[in-house]
């Protein structure tokens, strides 16, 4: 059935789809209406589940995780602060192996305080056994999340997901929605069910204590080894999913490289504005292309250095500011996964704190990454929506 | 090698790691001798993560997990919610956290989990200081206890956890003396039959951390008691009722003598220190019985 409907409820639609039994949610902008668009629902008996009013993403998360280990499937979904205040708890969850699935609505995480748009705030859990898919729409934001609970819970993986949608830009956008019946959906995700760990008084263990230097490695290895293993359930994953709802889901998406002479790595919303880009400089006779990275956690190296490994230039766009680092985290790892490959790639960051990834920008990138491949010269601008003068921003007047 | 699970009478194995003569490994007996089996039982980060074990090896014979320092209410809240949502009444969900996990970086997820009225029975073992890391203070560190952070003695008075719950309208909480069993053991079953949150603050002698003998740890539930340093009484339903007052209190120095970490304490400091519990008993009994 078609609906209209925005990237939040888009969320809320696939949790309550995939049957979720116990929510906790904490309101945060851009995410508010998640939590109280299921507090809704759970009251007035649409969703059968227990909704709890938590004080604080910390409490959402805790109580998520005793949740999913009781053997219900537990929700929950936040933002930018919200998924910082979380953090203790996100690396408990993915260690103790609960597969919590959690839509994150992307936002700047304060100081300054921003409201809007950027990919601060997962990047920085990237390394914490989560799963991250990120959406470059509103059908994206309730495909996957369905998909994510499937992967997430498959017994060789075991490991949580969040799924990451671009605050306003998509969790704020209405679009016009597929949304499958729930028998379609009850077909495709099997119940909820714990093998390994879990707790039951009728079959008691006690779960997490303290891991020794003897066997601690180990422990995290096998967190590594479904990680590395991911691929392969989630490729059979969105094949089912494709026989199941019409709908091809990717780990990867290419977007005419080809017989590209320069591609540019994305993710997310802009990846739409940069699909059109790519269309307009290929009617003036550029040869663009473009990658959308939907699984960044695991992240596809092989899948990448497939398509791009005959690339000479190749551009990478981060929302994320990276301080310190030599490389933001998108670009640092298609740097890794091309090792060996003969490519120039270029780093690029921008759409901090909500600022519009435009097509000019865009274009801008592609024409310097197609003078780079020209050779007419050999400058990118790093920062691309910089404004000219960045030190005179902010200046602070005093009583005013 | 000793066969600990099958020689173990209870649901905690003997052979647990904590030192000689610990109270909060009495008071977990205790309460696990009250609740049985049938509990989910969730332990933050403290000397209580002892009795769950290491590895694959666990000193508990019930199910349970060790949370975060501070997410030990809110753990047992989701865990709630998910046996509701089962349709599970009958299992018994149990917090067992220390002081600092409850009233120092705890103290919001608890508050969050009594006013949502979660039915999940909290019980807080206070030895008086963050004894797992090396006896610091906590904010239920008493006034002149010295500590590791705080060596020349804690200059203000302790937090008071009960009177907390109590502003909440928590339908169940009680304090407890190792010293008197019965008691304690009525409490927790009070405590589990409540239908909402309950809380139990129980006051725990530590040897190493209050430096004290070992054989003495009795002796000190009893002296605080009779000293007026630790009030026992109940809130239920509203009602208070203060089970137990000494007809005289006894004079402080039978209590901190027996202590290490009032050793420093001056005669000048000692009279304060009176003044102090007598009249802080004083008008916690007269709040208490208005
Ligand atoms: C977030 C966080 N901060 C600090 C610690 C270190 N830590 C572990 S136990 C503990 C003290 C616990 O004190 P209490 O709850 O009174 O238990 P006790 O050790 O006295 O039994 C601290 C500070 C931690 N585990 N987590
Ligand atoms: S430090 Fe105190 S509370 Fe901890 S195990 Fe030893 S005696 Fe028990
Ligand atoms: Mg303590």
């Amino acid at each position: 059935m078609f609906k209209m409907l925005d990237g939040n409820t888009s969320a809320v639609e696939a949790m309550k789809l995939a049957r979720v039994k116990v929510i906790a949610a904490y309101p945060i902008t851009p995410q508010s209406t998640i939590s109280e668009k299921l507090s809704e629902i759970v009251a007035n008996g649409e969703m059968d589940a227990k909704y709890i009013r938590v004080e604080s993403e910390h409490t959402a998360m805790s109580a998520c995780i005793g949740a999913a280990l009781t053997g219900s499937r537990a929700g929950t979904a936040t933002s930018s602060n919200g998924l910082a205040l979380m953090n203790e708890m996100i690396v408990a969850a993915s260690g103790i192996r609960a597969p919590i699935v959690m839509p994150v609505v992307n936002r700047a995480i304060a100081t300054p305080w921003s409201l809007w748009c950027e990919h601060m705030d997962t990047m920085s859990q990237r390394d914490l056994g989560w799963m991250q898919f990120f959406t470059q729409n509103c059908q994206d934001v309730l495909d996957y999340t369905i998909a994510a609970y499937k992967i997430a819970e498959n017994k060789d993986i075991m490991t949580p997901a969040m799924v990451c949608l671009d605050g306003f830009f998509l969790s704020h956008s209405m679009q016009k929605i597929d949304v499958p019946a729930q028998e379609k959906v009850d077909e495709f995700l099997p119940e909820y069910e714990l093998t390994n760990s879990y707790l039951n008084p009728e079959d008691p263990m006690f779960v997490s204590n303290v891991v020794g230097m003897n066997d601690y490695t180990e422990v995290k290895y096998q967190q590594k080894y479904a990680m590395d293993n991911a691929f392969g359930v989630i490729e059979n994953v969105f094949d089912e999913f494709e026989k199941q709802f019409g709908r091809k889901l990717n780990i990867i998406e290419e977007y005419k490289t080809e017989d590209a002479d320069v591609v540019l790595v994305c993710m997310g919303s802009m990846t739409g504005t940069v699909k059109y880009v790519v269309d307009i400089m290929r009617e003036q006779g550029k040869k663009v292309g473009m990658i959308k990275i939907v699984v960044f956690r695991p992240f596809p190296y092989k899948y990448i250095y497939e398509v791009l490994k005959d690339k000479k230039v190749i551009g990478v766009f981060d929302r994320n500011s990276c301080l310190g680092g030599q490389y933001p985290p998108v670009c640092t790892e298609v740097i890794a996964a091309m090792k060996g490959a003969d490519a120039d790639i270029r780093d690029y960051v921008g759409g901090l704190g909500g600022r519009d990834v435009n097509p000019a920008n865009i274009e801008k990138i592609f024409n310097e990454l197609l003078d780079i491949y020209n050779g007419s010269s050999d400058k990118h601008t790093n920062w691309i929506d910089l404004k000219e003068n960045p030190m005179d921003s902010r200046e602070v007047f005093k009583y005013v | 090698m000793y066969e600990i699970i099958k020689d173990s009478k209870g649901t905690l194995n003997h052979g647990i790691s904590a030192c000689a003569g610990c109270g909060m490994e009495l008071l977990a007996r205790c309460v696990f001798d009250v609740l049985g089996q049938d509990i989910i039982i969730v332990i933050p980060p403290g000397c209580a993560a002892l009795l769950t074990g290491m590895g694959t090896e666990s000193g508990i014979k019930a199910a349970g997990m060790m949370c975060n320092l501070e997410n030990t209410a809110s753990t047992c809240s989701g865990i709630r919610a998910s046996l509701d949502a089962q349709g599970n009444d009958h299992t018994t969900v149990v917090g067992f956290a220390g002081d600092g996990g409850t009233l120092d970086i705890g103290l919001q997820s608890l508050s969050g989990m009594i006013e949502r009225g979660d039915k999940v029975l909290y019980i807080c073992y206070d030895n008086e200081a963050y004894m797992n890391t090396g006896i610091q203070s906590s904010s239920a560190t008493p006034f002149l206890a010295s500590t590791t952070t705080q060596p020349a003695g804690k200059p203000t008075v302790k937090k008071d956890l009960i009177g907390i719950a109590m502003a909440h309208e928590i339908p169940y909480a009680a304090t407890a003396s190792l010293h008197n069993i019965a008691d304690l053991k009525k409490k927790i079953q009070k405590a589990k039959d409540t239908d909402g949150p309950s809380l139990l603050h129980v006051l725990i002698p530590c040897p190493t951390g209050w430096r004290s003998d070992p054989a003495d740890t009795i002796t000190l539930a009893r002296a605080a008691v009779n000293t007026g340093v630790w009030v026992l009484y109940e809130y239920e339903d509203g009602e208070v009722t203060v089970n137990y007052k000494p007809k005289e209190l006894k004079p402080i120095e039978e209590y901190i003598s027996l202590q290490g970490r009032f050793k420093k304490v001056t005669d000048e400091e000692k009279k304060e220190m009176q003044k102090i519990v007598k009249k802080s008993y004083e008008r916690k009994i007269a709040k208490l019985e208005k």
